[in-house]
This record gives structure tokens, sequence and C-alpha cells, in this order.
């Protein structure tokens, strides 16, 4: 159970990536509408030096560990 | 978990595959970024201050390189050390982070390397990810793996001819070695015009000395004065964690954005957590003010336990509080102010930052274990349970070119 | 139970993935005319232009590409504007106010329109930021650029010099 579950989940961002690939159909959010995704208030790495110490802070004291480090969204340009 | 070798091989096959794109379509290198900045823990008789410098800079079209250098300073000793007749300490933790990103087409390949160094520990870490933008970028799928080594020493005090005390390595305890595996998986995805929802998966494995020198649980012992004595610390020798996060990003019509983030969390040592964060964020003129609430809950390791029933009275022993049952929960507020600087245009954008984090931790199984008085009535585990409070500050200042 | 969620989350996202309509391709058949209004006042349309060579260049304020573009693509303007050329910029911000700030930084003097209903962008089939198009004297499309890396600016001025010799 243990080793499927990384590969359920590696199958999952696969067959996500296969299908956007090879299907001829277009995205919902177009290009142009990227401005509130694009505005820096959105994006995941905002102050990402401050999150690291922070995440460092609670990791040092907590036995969870990982989970976390989203990359993505922003502008979509080019 | 370990993902044999075979299916490891196959999904990299696949991923590769999925990585060709035409080559006019390429997704963006980060900002370059020069950014100091100073932090500040207070609470649970410790202090530690630290700096952190980073820089960050394109090469060409296709490169960034980014370095950083951390620098902690520990005061006093954290409690269970503390608990156990430790003395206070002062160390400094100094570390160099290394990384280089490569963008070829939607794809992006980013390398780095980490080095920790502290009188007792030695950490070398290599980290590999990729990271693709695919479907009109709605989408972006990352992978990444990495690989850390741990080399461990236990500090000893000795007198040195002056009759003043010096710090060496203890012989006794030698160099010990711990070795981590992280493997992660990520799923990014734009969900609507105002709306984005980030997904992670990473397990990670460690194997070796996965203990704390310093540490020493606690037994009943009616032959010691405190009804309690000490033993060595023992723990298993590997450790396997799975943990799930998410982080969904909700933009306000009137510009500005919440984000709420869930972890869920368990391990081989038997330990379920669970992180919940909500965050505001308020942009106002030249002004951006975050606020951020915290709340974070794990069940104790299996083989834990405050107070043991007598000496070696199991194979695993430790009265560490970080795998107790607690819940902590944390409030913090930031305020970041953008401005320009005269007569220098290279600069393309310049913030100054403070935040201030309260962290309050309640943990249902860790005693107070110097207070016990058996005279005065307090029996060994009879001790009120510890609560920790700490301060954190953060200061910093980044600057864009 | 947690392979039961990935099973329902990657059905879920192939249920959303199939589920959104087809893009316009305009490529090769004659550019769709349109009608914006202008930042000189007024409006401007496709129309006008017939017999000349157009780029037309989407861009966004929030767009970094698009702004490192802007200068190179202001050169183009003038250095090729005499030899029966236009390059029009189309804003796809629904808002003006953000344009016209960066503008105040960092003027151009080709026309800038706006698309602020996103119409123009549909028609086109605007499939990333920034799109630059090339339009021939007939009217028709020869060329969609998606996106811009520094160079790419050569590609253009080939597609100008061959489409206005023609």
């Amino acid at each position: 159970m243990r080793a499927r579950l990384p590969l359920a989940a590696l199958g999952l961002a696969l067959l996500a990536g296969t299908l956007a690939a090879c299907s001829p159909l277009q995205p919902w959010v177009k290009p142009y509408e990227r401005e509130h995704l694009a505005d820096p208030i959105m994006a995941f790495d905002r102050n990402a030096t401050a999150n690291a110490y922070l995440d460092h802070v609670y990791s040092v004291r907590e036995a969870a560990r990982g989970g976390d480090g989203a990359v993505g969204g922003g502008c979509g340009c080019n | 978990m370990q993902l044999s070798r075979r299916s490891r091989a196959a999904l990299a096959i696949l991923w590769l595959g999925t990585l060709y794109s035409a080559p006019s379509l390429t997704g963006v290198l980060p900002d370059d970024e020069a950014e100091v900045l100073y932090d500040h823990y207070a609470g649970d008789d410790q202090v530690i201050h630290g700096t952190t410098w980073l820089i960050r800079k394109k090469i060409g079209d296709s490169f960034s390189v980014q370095y950083s250098r951390v620098t902690d300073i520990v005061s006093g000793a954290s409690v269970d050390v503390r608990e156990t007749g430790a003395s206070p300490y002062v160390e400094e933790r100094d570390e160099n982070n290394v990384a280089l990103t490569y963008l070829s087409g939607k794809t992006t390949f980013a390398m780095n390397y980490i080095g920790s160094t502290e009188p007792d520990y030695i950490s070398n870490t290599a980290n590999f990810s990729i990271s693709r933008d695919m479907f009109g970028d709605l989408t972006t799928v990352s992978m990444n793996y990495s690989r850390e080594w741990d080399d461990i020493f236990k500090m000893e005090k000795i007198q040195d001819a002056q009759g003043g005390y010096i710090k060496i390595h203890d012989p006794s305890f030698g160099e010990k070695h711990m070795d981590e595996r992280t493997y992660g998986v990520g799923l990014t995805q734009v969900l609507t015009r105002n709306m984005i929802l980030a997904l992670n998966y990473q397990a990670i494995t460690d194997q070796g000395f996965i203990s704390n020198p310093y540490r020493e649980a606690r037994y009943l012992d009616p032959t010691s004065g405190r009804g309690w004595s000490l033993e060595q610390e023992v723990y298993p020798g590997t450790r396997t964690s799975n943990a799930i996060g998410s982080d969904l990003k909700y933009y306000l019509p009137y510009r500005a954005a919440l984000d709420l983030q869930y972890r869920y969390y368990f391990d081989t040592f038997g330990i379920r957590a669970q992180t919940v964060q909500l965050g505001y964020t308020q942009p106002w003129r030249n002004w951006t003010f975050d606020g951020t609430a915290r709340y974070y809950l794990q069940s104790q390791a299996s083989f834990y336990s405050d107070l043991y029933p007598y000496l070696d009275s199991q194979n695993f022993v430790s009265g560490n509080q970080d795998i107790s049952a607690y819940h902590s929960y944390s409030l913090g507020a930031q305020a970041s102010y953008q401005f320009t600087i005269p007569h220098a245009s290279w600069i393309q954008k310049t913030t100054a930052n403070v935040r201030y984090d309260r962290l309050v931790t309640n943990y249902e199984n860790f005693h107070e274990w110097n207070l016990t008085n058996p005279s005065g009535g307090i029996e060994p585990g009879d001790e009120p349970l510890f609560t920790l409070h700490a301060d954190i500050y953060e200061i910093f200042l980044s600057l864009w070119f | 139970m947690l392979h039961r969620i990935a099973r329902i989350a990657a059905r879920g996202l192939a249920a959303l993935v199939l589920a959104v309509p087809a893009l316009a391709n305009v490529t090769g058949g004659p550019a769709p005319d349109f009608t914006l209004p202008a930042r000189a006042g007024g409006t401007v349309s496709l129309d006008q232009f017939k017999g000349q060579v157009v780029m037309i260049n989407f861009w966004a304020s929030w767009c970094e590409p698009c702004r490192k573009e802007m200068p190179l693509l202001n050169d183009i303007y003038r250095q090729y504007g005499p030899m029966g050329f236009t390059l029009i910029g189309v804003n796809v911000e629904p808002e003006r106010s953000s344009a016209l700030a960066w503008l105040k930084q960092t003027p151009v003097s080709f026309p800038v329109l706006f698309d602020a209903t996103s119409k123009v962008s549909q028609l086109y089939g605007v499939p990333g930021m920034p799109t630059t198009v090339f339009i021939d004297r007939k009217g028709n499309v020869r060329m969609l650029h998606q996106g811009y890396n520094p160079g790419d600016e050569n590609a253009y001025l080939d597609e100008i010099r061959e489409l206005i010799r023609e």
C-alpha cells in the first residue's frame, strides 16, 4: 500500500500532463484573462525567504515534514 | 516507501516523454533579486537569531543562479535537553545554498546544493527538480528528488591546561551518519481567473542515526530522590513519512488574496499530523499587509513516553517533545512597503518588510520534568504539562534589478 | 482511502480537461476586422490599414515579456513606418489605468487600442501573452508569433521585410 500511494499520485500528475499534451481542447482561462493570477499577491513564492525561515522554525519542532512547496501560477506568459 | 528501480525508471521515461515542446514556447525564469533578512526567535529558554543573504541572477536567456547564506546563532537549549540538566550553550550554524535553474521550452530544471555546518552536525543535501507548464499554462506538473547526507557528532566539555573549558567531539560517541531521501510530486491547477490550487505529495525516508546524542528519556526510579532517572534515548534506525499538502489561493474582487493551506502527514513512527493555515493579503497604496493563522495538531510516536515504568522497558525509548502529542497555533502579521530608489533606475523595485509571529504550543503528554517535587506532593508524571510560547520576528529588505 | 481520492481526482481532472471548446486558428486566412477605442481618442479599425503591412501586438502591463518587448517594437515602428508598415498595440486589460500608468514610464509612439471585453483577443484566438500577428497588404494573416524571448525581434524584422517587399 505504501509503495502504491506515491505511484498513484505520480500517475495522477502524469495523467494530467499527457491529457493536456494530447488534448486538442483548449484552456478555460485564456492567456489574456490572467491579470489576477499574475498579480504578485497571488504568487506562491512571494516572500520566499521569509517563509523558508518560518518553515524551518516549524519543522525543527514538529514531527511533520514535507508536503509544501508549490510551483506554478503567475502570468503564464510565453 | 521505496519505489522499485523498475517503477522509477518507467516513470522517468514517461516523464521525459512529456517534456518535448515547440522551441518557441517557453516559461519564464525567476526575477533577479537580492535580499537580506534578519530573524529573531525568542521562546522556551532559547533565543535564536540569524541572518540570510540571498542573490539571484539570470545568465543569458536560459539560466538563473542563486546563492544564499544562512547563519543561525542559538543560545540556550531546547526544553527536553534542558530538563535533563544539560548545560546552556551558544552555537552557530552556517549554511550555504547554491541553486541553478535551467529553462528549456516549457520545462524548468532546477538543481540545488545545501551545505550546513554546526559544531556537532554537518549536513549536505542535493536536490533535483523538474517542472512543466502545460495546457495553456493552466497546469504545472512537478517532480523532485532530494538526497541528504548527515554526519553527527557529540560535543563534550573538557578542561584545558589553563583550567578553563573547551568543547571537543566526544570520541566514545564517534561519528554517526544519517541519510535522507525525498521523493515529491506536485500538481498546480488554475481553476478560474481568480483561483489556483496546488497539490503536492512528498515521501521522505531517513536511515541511520536519526536520534539526538544529547537526548535522554526518563523512567520511574524509586531509588532516586526525585522519583525518576534518565536513560539514553533509543530511536528506530529508519523512519518513512508521507505528506499530502494543498494550497488554494483566491483573488478577491477589491484586490486582496485569500490563502488556504492544508496538509496531512503520517509516518512509520505512528505519528499523524494535520496543518491548517489561513492567510489574507491586503495591498494598499505602496503597502502590502499579510495576516496568517496556523493550527497544527499531531499525535504521538508509538514508542514515545514522558515517563517509562522502568529502565529498558522498550526497544525504543524517547522523551522527545517533538514526537509527543500536542497542538499548536500561531498568528502572524506582516507589513511590506514598496519604494524606488532615486537615481538608481537599474533597481526595478525595492521592498522593506517586517513580520511578527506568535507561536503557542500546548503539549498534551510532555510534562515539566524539572518541577518534580515528591515531598511537595508533585509526583513524577504529575508535573504541569509543558506549554511553549515563542515570539518570532523577521525584518527583511528585497531588491529586484 | 487515499487511493480512491487519487482515482476520483484523476477522473475529475479528465472531465474538466475534456469539457472545453476549441480555439480559433487565424493563420493563413483573412485577418478578422475589428474596431477598438484608441489611446489617442476615437476608434481605430483594422480596415483603415488595407494596403499596408500590419503588425498587431497583444500585450498587457502585467505581462513581463510584453513589457520587455515594447521598446523594441517602438524602434521597429519608427524604422519601418514610412515604408507602408504599421504597428498596432492591442492592450487586453479590462481597465486602462495600469496600462496608461506603464505607458507614461515607457512611452511608445505606435497606436495603442484597448480591447477591454477581450472581443478581439477571442477573434484572433490569442494563444499566449504576448502574441504578435503579421498581416500582409491584402489583409491576410501570414504569421502568428506567440511569446517573446530576446532575439525574437529578428524574426519579426525578417517577416516585416518580406511582407513589405510584396
